[in-house]
């Protein structure tokens, strides 16, 4: 991978070609405010306010489109940059709920970050209101058009990645808003749920339900099928309340299914089972660990040879390797298997 | 993955998940991707809709990715063989094949060329219904992709018949013939269904092999593991899961150590597995919910779900990845690894053994002793696996992992052409029983729902058993959408909601296998293959009749 170098505000920047001028800054530690670029979609050039001034072309280029050039000299801040950022967040603002504090988003949007950058301090345009309806259809996740700041992410997302394509911009001008195909409900789309449209929405479009934010993330690997995608459990107290796909792991990049992303929750279902059960009179009751152990030790040590042990393409390595030790090396059997048939 | 330990020497998916992307043409066969295994779906799709690659399905039913295939081979179920070597017989015959790489890098080709005469395109199309067109198109895409090497993904589609081990050994041939295997964008690429089945088989969770695939009936490992678990060891063959209810009737296992699986759902002809579970003398089960299974145990255990656990799970791509405990285990409900010793340790003590053999501080202590005698995980350790972990073999401490299987050269030196013929499933439809049933997943519900299921959101978008059929067989019986029909074969009845799709062909009912007021699998049959003892879930006889 061949370097380039440009200059960004004076700085001499180093960055990889192929870069755009807006990763190259973000990579050198350059904050630019942007809404609709991300790392994992292709170049939209939505939401303008990564605008700059690049010697040599006219205008003010989205830096989220240029392709940064070697010797380019790249200005991220000027009087004109400022007073059309300016305006460009206050037509956002001039339409979005003023509810931050009560938002899901809350201290995670991008509105809210690029808004406190470029410093809007009075209200420039009558207060429109749009009342648009909420889609509270889909079990995990919710729309609510009324916040939609259009960068497209979702779309990009649902499309680019998923290769899904169940939402779209539907209709024109100041009504153009995210929706499914005859704008139905999302359940009755084509949406499969992964939630991708979700972890990708900067504002408070698209947010989880019953959202809580987490004490603490823990990296670790899902638990359904064999392709392995890297979680981050975000973990509150003692309970797992949100799975996030881990973007530095090689496997999923980020990217989660609806079980990956949502089916955590039977971790903490009622019906786990809490204390050992022995079945004493044709019923299974509570008993203590040691009650339960001494019994299995006992009958299993009567029935050497005779033995079958089913391991579990659940456990890890290290349980199943213990079961095949224990079926071989105590029991005397290779009677030994799992459900890699099924 | 006896197909491909015959073919290539080694029974694991050749290339990474993500090295899908670089394909240039994909043969996607018996693997619902999109619902079984969305995230790998994804590097499919990026192939085709962003770098141009080919795509062909073949799959009985319509499945998301047809949208998006070159060509869709839509063979009837059990015809996989003739299939694939119809495939590999027009790509000799057309020249697509790749001499150089056949003369180098493989052996017994002539033997197997030969074995194909039989399998003309007429024939061919006789057989599985696709058309010569078709087949010829298929053909001509995967030999020669326009640009790169071609993949071929699999899973329980074809693995899952009487023929399974010989279906996988059709695509190690046709992955042969035209040089796509050892290469980027290329390989045989089974997609495994749970999250440590990989891992479950290295670790020699098999009647027949010891940990990293070494043979229990080979003098050699079993004198190496005798001499580190300082105990003898049987060099006889063990039982397979599918052999095993069998053996319960017989007598000869009394008692039976269940960890974390539920065969009352899961098994094909599965009310023979309710029938013999409760003739052994002893059951445990270990499990964190009272699962089928469970509720006819002696003694349930509890133990911890993923995110109260620490250890290691190695993935479809044999890639080895730490579990990392989250939260704190429910009630008294005990780390697994910890109940095994404890049980281990417990009875060793009463048959006079050592107790030592079981004396681990911890997951990170087993996998030391796991990479010790394990040669492909002998570079293993937790503290390598990091935020990438690493792919077997991994022989040494300093060894980088491997991607890509196979390279420059096969696992067992030469990857050998075996000829293999097409052979009917061991039951098809007939007058009674006229309508073939196939088994598969939901993007929604997983394996037997034992955890999905308590997953409020997933049961709401998926909540009960639809049996899909088509129109005209919907027409021909009577039953309309959403009605419930019962569907039933020679071993059992099952009643559930219809679907009427034009996703399966006329002929066909589909059917899963995640509800248990539904049990698809007491319909199916427990026939086997006889080298994987796989069951043949995907085929077999049923009829469906209209309820009330």
């Amino acid at each position: 991978m061949s370097t380039i170098n440009l200059t960004i505000d004076g700085r001499a920047i180093e960055a990889r070609q192929g870069m755009t001028v807006l990763e190259a800054a973000l990579a050198a530690g350059i904050y630019i405010p942007n809404l609709c670029a991300d790392p994992d979609l292709r170049p939209f050039g939505a939401c303008r306010l990564c605008i700059v001034e690049v010697e040599g072309i006219r205008g003010l280029p989205a830096s989220c489109t240029v392709p940064a050039g070697d010797g380019m000299v790249v200005r991220t801040d000027s009087p004109l940059l400022e007073t059309t950022r300016r305006t460009l967040v206050s037509l956002l603002l001039a339409d979005h709920a003023d509810d931050c504090l009560a938002c899901a988003k809350n201290n995670r949007c991008s509105l809210q970050t690029a808004a406190a950058y470029v410093g809007v301090r009075e209200r420039r345009f009558p207060k429109a209101t749009r009342v648009l309806p909420v889609d509270d259809s889909n079990p995990f996740f919710t729309y609510d058009m009324n916040k939609c700041i259009l960068c497209g992410k979702c779309v990009r997302v649902c499309d680019e990645v998923q290769g899904v394509g169940a939402i779209s911009f539907v209709n024109r001008g100041y009504d153009t808003k995210i929706g499914t195909l005859m704008d139905r409900p999302i359940i009755s789309s084509l949406c499969e749920s992964c939630g991708q449209c979700e972890a990708k929405c900067p504002v408070g479009a698209i947010t989880a339900k019953n959202y809580q934010q987490p004490s603490r993330k823990v990296k670790t690997v899902c638990s359904y099928c064999g392709v392995g995608c890297g979680l981050l459990l975000h973990v509150r107290g003692s309970k797992v309340i949100a799975a996030e796909g881990d973007r530095e792991s090689p496997v999923n990049r980020g990217s989660l299914c609806v079980k990956g992303r949502f089916g955590y929750e039977y971790v903490n279902h009622r019906d786990r089972l809490t204390r050992p059960l022995i079945r004493r009179d044709g019923v299974l009751q509570e008993a203590s660990w040691d009650e339960a152990l001494e019994l299995v030790a006992t009958k299993l040590a009567e029935h050497r040879g005779k033995f079958a042990a089913l391991a579990s393409a659940k456990c890890t390595n290290e349980d199943n390797y213990v079961l095949q030790k224990f079926t071989r090396g105590v029991m005397a059997t290779n009677n030994v298997d799992h459900c890699a048939r099924i | 993955m006896a197909g491909l330990a015959t073919t290539f020497g080694s029974g694991a998916m050749t290339n990474p998940i993500a090295d899908l992307e670089n394909a240039g043409a994909l043969l996607v066969i018996g693997s619902n991707t999109t619902e079984a295994h969305p995230i790998a779906a994804l590097a499919i799709k990026r192939a085709v809709r962003q770098h141009g690659a080919a795509l062909i399905v073949a799959n009985p039913r319509y499945i998301e990715l047809c949208r998006y295939a070159d060509v869709w081979l839509r063979a009837k179920p059990g015809t996989n063989v003739a299939l694939l070597n119809g495939l590999a017989k027009i790509i000799l015959d057309e020249g697509l094949w790749d001499k150089d790489y056949v003369e180098s890098r493989t052996e017994n080709f002539a033997a197997w060329a030969e074995s194909l005469a039989e399998y003309t395109p007429e024939t061919v199309a006789a057989i599985t219904g696709v058309s010569v067109a078709d087949l010829r198109a298929a053909a001509r895409a995967y030999a020669k992709p326009k640009q790169g090497h071609a993949a071929i993904v699999y899973a329980m589609g074809i693995t899952q018949h009487t023929t399974g081990t010989s279906n996988v050994i059709a695509t190690a041939n046709l992955a042969m013939v035209t040089g796509n295997v050892g290469v980027s964008g290329g390989g045989v690429n089974p997609l495994r269904g749970q999250s440590n089945v990989q891992g479950a088989c290295d670790m020699g969770c098999l009647p027949d092999v010891f940990p990293g695939y070494q043979r229990v009936t080979d003098a050699a490992p079993r004198a190496k593991f005798e001499e580190a678990w300082g105990v003898p060891l049987s060099g006889e063959l063990g039982l397979a899961l599918t052999q095993m209810m069998g053996a319960v009737d017989e007598g000869d296992v009394k008692a039976m150590y269940i960890l974390g699986e539920n065969p009352v759902l899961s098994e094909g002809d599965a009310s023979h597995v309710t029938h013999s579970l409760p003739k052994l003398d002893f059951l445990v089960v270990q499990d964190i919910f009272l699962s089928e299974t469970a509720k006819l145990a002696d003694v349930v255990l509890p133990g911890s779900s993923f995110a109260e656990k620490t250890g290691t799970v190695t993935n479809t791509e044999r890639r080895v990845q730490l579990v990392n405990r989250a939260v704190a285990r429910p009630g008294e409900a005990r780390e697994d690894l910890e109940i095994l010793l404890d049980v281990a340790r417990r009875t060793a003590r009463k048959l006079g053994l050592s107790e030592g053999l079981f004396d681990f501080a911890g997951s990170e202590a087993v996998m030391e002793e796991i990479a010790r005698l394990t040669p492909s995980y002998g570079g293993i350790a937790h503290s390598r696996l990091g935020d990438q972990g690493l792919q077997w073999p991994c022989p040494t401490p300093e060894h980088p992992g491997t991607p890509i299987l196979h390279v420059g050269k096969f696992t067992r030196g030469l990857g050998r052409f075996v000829p293999v013929g097409q052979l009917p499933p061991a039951e098809l439809p007939d007058e009674e029983y006229p309508l073939l049933l196939t088994t598969g997943r939901s993007l929604y519900q997983y394996h037997t729902g034992t955890l999905s299921r308590r997953v409020a959101g997933l049961d709401q978008l998926m909540p009960e058993e639809r049996v899909e059929i088509n129109p005209a067989d919907s027409v021909a019986l009577g039953v309309a959408e959403g009605e419930p029909v019962a569907v039933s074969s020679r071993r059992g009845r099952v009643v559930a909601k219809a679907k009427v799709t034009d996703r399966v062909p006329p002929g066909i009912v589909f059917m899963t296998f995640h509800f248990a007021e539904t049990p698809t699998n007491v319909l199916t049959s427990a026939a086997l293959d006889p080298v994987s003892k796989i069951q043949e879930l995907k085929v077999c006889a049923v009829k469906v009749e209209r309820v009330g």
